[in-house]
């Protein structure tokens, strides 16, 4: 049973996160009246006809005040309803239900192809530390980290698509089309979790137990896997749910790159054809996935570490 | 290891500055009959889809993304040690505005409120620097907050409020200085992040606009080329992340100087 100081702990973190999203609806909301001058001409353009326009900002609901549009839209959004896509016809929620589980497929393959990577690399580095293993895992992890997504993307694709034929190019459905968009995606994220991981181990291993564990005839493979491993992973967790956002973001490029059916690509179709209904969805999406992964990391960190609980 | 961060930065920006006197050839001419050209002796990086000089693009493109990174690395720190030091300082409602203002502000992740700012604004040069610096304040002023509770409780600080100095005063000569050094470490390390970023908008055709030269641009361009023109993403890609690990060094040397309990 959850202690009651959990359970306090997660009201105080729920009551926290919904002014946040509040927050976040408002300022998704304030987007489309940003858009200089009249956002419905914008949409259709500037050969549009007047009463075409006139019609666009009435079905988009532009032609009320603005407290007005905003109750309805925070109504809506209390419903469920996101609004129709411009280009499609369609409600924005379906068009983004129809393509969030392959985001979701892609987001956390790269982060278990980032976790694969970098803890073996971060242990070998802090194990070996001052070698040239070390110095070349540290090279490898500053190099992941400074290479940006859309120029990995292409080239994974051209040596393992095009010249070596191993893989696609593009597109989704079998595993062989989720290899190269999760390991452009999960790169970056190995690279900083090697080097906290190497870090953290590194700090464990001059510890006293470990020192202790060693003097009581434990060899060094049982101490760092029995001991100081296990304790080395907290703060490479929490780099994990820290990333979290830099993955939700990448998965945008790393969608257009290949071509991925998800969330992110969506949203790039979506700009390209000035459907803000649609683009506003798509942010706000992205945005509420964020703030309620962080919510889950919070709890799942308060509940390993009761001390968060009364911070 | 560190000091190679500064090399790097010094080295990218020598060349991008000297650029047009290094390599006096104007980045806009077009030779279309030899379009897509390898590497010669007389185009080292090649030509480009419309017959243009890599090299001379890259050049040009390296002082738009500097430029950009200089613009928004000024603008969110200048906001960013502004709001960072009035919230701290103030504390109360004051704080709690800001503080609840720059919680609605990191509940979009990474450069997503940037992509929806430039998609409604429209791309442009301006507009990227305008989306940047309306989120990278943020991370500027968290920072100067947590600086600013600790110095504002100094001795020092105390008597001069005794001594009937005014906010603005203590914030100015008492306060603010103490938190210029995080705020260096945080704007090297910003100006790897906004090149990433300009060059990620760019790519993704909300950025700089043909035909300004842009590393993002060059690499979306070429990916029509993989086959036929590989150096038409090898180079910019390279550039890109050259630049970003050089920022990225000289960042962590900086703050093993600066501030050596933050490592």
């Amino acid at each position: 049973m959850m202690p009651t100081s959990m359970g306090a702990f997660l009201l105080r973190r729920v009551a926290l996160t919904i002014p946040v999203l509040i927050g976040v609806a408002t300022l998704v909301f304030a987007l489309i009246h940003l858009v200089p001058g009249d956002p419905a001409q914008a949409m259709l353009g500037d050969a549009a006809a007047p009463s075409d326009v006139a019609e666009l900002r009435i079905k988009l609901g532009l032609d009320r005040p603005l407290l007005v549009q905003y109750e309805r839209y925070m109504a809506g959004l209390v419903r469920g309803d996101l609004g129709t896509s411009f280009r499609y016809g369609t409600p924005v929620r379906r068009e983004i239900a129809q393509r969030m589980g392959r985001t979701t497929e892609l987001a956390l393959t790269a982060m278990l192809v980032a976790v694969v990577i970098a803890i073996p690399l971060g242990v070998i580095a802090a194990l070996f530390r001052g070698t040239v293993v070390d110095h070349a895992a540290t090279t490898a992890s500053l190099l992941g980290m400074a290479m940006p997504n859309f120029w990995l993307g292409p080239a994974l694709a051209l040596v393992f698509a095009a010249e070596l034929g191993w893989l696609p190019v593009s597109g989704s459905g079998t595993w062989a089309h989720l290899v190269l968009p999760s390991l452009t995606l999960g790169a970056a994220l190995a690279a900083i979790t090697a080097r906290m991981t190497r870090a953290s181990l590194g700090d464990e291993l001059r510890e006293l137990y470990v020192l202790a564990a060693r003097a009581r005839g434990l060899s060094r493979t049982r101490a760092v896997v029995a001991h100081a491993f296990r304790n080395s992973l907290i703060p490479v967790v929490t780099i994990l749910g820290l990333q979290l956002g830099a993955v939700l973001t990448g998965t945008i490029i790393t969608e257009t790159i290949f071509a991925w059916p998800g969330v992110g690509r969506l949203l790039i179709q979506a700009i390209n054809f000035r459907d803000y209904p649609l683009v506003q969805g798509c942010i706000l999406l992205i945005s509420v996935t964020y703030v309620t992964m962080n919510l889950l990391v919070d709890v799942v960190y308060a509940w390993l570490d009761p001390r968060i609980r009364y911070q | 290891m560190r000091k190679i961060g500064l090399w790097i930065v010094v080295l990218m920006v020598g060349a991008a500055v000297a650029g047009p006197w290094l390599l006096p050839v104007d980045p806009s001419v077009q030779d279309l009959p030899r379009r897509l050209m390898g590497p010669t002796w007389g185009h080292p990086f090649g030509l480009d889809e419309l017959g243009r000089d890599v090299l001379a693009r890259l050049l040009s493109g390296a002082r738009v993304s500097l430029l950009v990174g200089l613009f928004v690395v000024s603008i969110s720190s200048t906001v960013g040690v502004v709001v960072g030091s009035v919230a701290g300082y103030a504390g109360g409602w004051v704080d709690e505005v800001f503080g609840r203002l720059m919680d609605v502000l990191l509940a979009f992740p990474g450069i997503l409120l940037a992509i929806a700012l430039v998609a409604v604004l429209g791309p442009s040069l301006t507009n990227v620097v305008l989306a940047l610096a309306s989120i990278g304040w943020v991370g500027y002023a968290r920072l100067v907050r947590g600086q600013v509770l600790k110095i504002r409780e100094l001795e020092y600080v105390q008597a001069a409020r005794a001594l009937g100095a005014t906010t603005p005063a203590i914030l100015m000569r008492h306060v603010i200085p103490g938190t210029i050094s995080a705020v260096t470490v945080q704007a090297t390390l910003g100006m790897a992040g906004a090149i990433i970023a300009e060059a990620s908008l760019s790519f993704l055709g909300l950025g700089v606009q043909p035909p300004t030269p842009s590393w993002g641009t060059m690499l979306d361009a070429g990916r029509a080329h993989l086959l036929d023109a590989p150096h038409l993403t090898m180079f910019p890609g390279v550039a890109i992340a050259l630049l970003v690990l050089g920022f990225n060094l000289a960042g962590e040397s900086l703050r093993e100087r600066l501030d050596p309990r933050a490592i």
